[in-house]
């Protein structure tokens, strides 16, 4: 447990489910949640790095940085998406092709 | 002990991920994120990165994810069969990302990463708040003034046009 390469395979592992879902998914909600699977691994990087590399606590403020960013990115989303659902009756990303109806 | 707790701490997370992406209601993929980025919250804390954990679980799970359920909520008919949704080219899909998996996994065994060995720290919030305040001030207060940003730029778009 005590090693660079497994926090590394296991941010891959995550990133990796999240762009599937970003790229099979068609409810926007399920993309938004690929994203956030994107952002932990990125996280988990930032922080093993930071274990492992002399532990100068900038990971530790990137990833604080990364968590504001998701949360801001999440509400402007849903709004975006609720948006859609009030003018498409759905929230399919491949019928959404205008904001405007 | 704790070698037995990571380790199940990684099926857990890998898990409750495949989870989030493969289950067809909507509602258990949501459900199966908590379990993922408790998780994550767990790794943090094996990283030596306590505050983080517990930033993370105050701000992922009881900010994003209460948010992503409301979304959830509001935008399906729970009663009607639409909650579920289908999936498009998950195979061509499946065979590119696990290219980039293995491209990173190459990546990851063959790089000599320089290791740098350290005494866990005795205190973390300490030296995080002071980083924000000295070196990183001007990133910490863009931060609040993207937040502020996103917070009205959110109440503008969702509100109904009259």
């Amino acid at each position: 447990m005590d090693q660079l390469q497994n926090y590394l395979f296991i941010a891959a592992a995550l990133f990796s489910l999240g762009l599937f879902a970003v790229i099979t998914r068609r409810n926007a909600v399920a993309v938004l949640m690929g994203v956030e699977l994107i952002l932990n691994s990125a996280n988990v990087n930032f922080l093993a790095f930071s274990r492992f590399g002399g532990m100068n606590f900038d990971g530790h403020v990137f990833a604080l940085f990364v968590i504001i960013m998701a949360a801001a990115e999440a509400a402007v989303a849903l709004a975006i998406i609720i948006n859609l659902y009030n003018n498409y009756q759905s929230i399919n990303v491949d019928e959404a092709s205008q904001l405007k109806r | 002990m704790s070698e037995f707790l990571f380790w199940f701490m990684t099926a857990m997370t890998i898990g409750s991920a495949l989870i989030v992406v493969l289950h067809s209601n909507l509602f258990y993929s949501a459900l199966a994120l908590v379990v993922t980025l408790f998780g994550v919250a767990g790794f943090y804390v094996f990283l030596w990165a306590d505050f983080l954990a517990g930033v993370q679980v105050l701000i992922y799970i009881g900010g994003i994810l209460i948010l992503i359920l409301f979304g959830i909520m509001l935008t399906n008919k729970i009663s009607s069969v639409n909650i579920s949704h289908s999936n498009f080219h998950q195979s061509i899909a499946a065979v590119i990302v696990l290219g980039i998996f293995s491209i990173l996994g190459w990546m990851i065994l063959r790089t000599p990463w320089l290791l740098i060995v350290q005494q866990e720290p005795e205190q973390t919030v300490g030296k995080i708040g002071r980083l924000l305040m000295t070196e990183y001030l001007l990133p910490f207060e863009v931060a609040s003034v993207l937040l502020l940003t996103a917070l009205i730029g959110a109440a503008m778009l969702s509100r109904k046009a009259n």
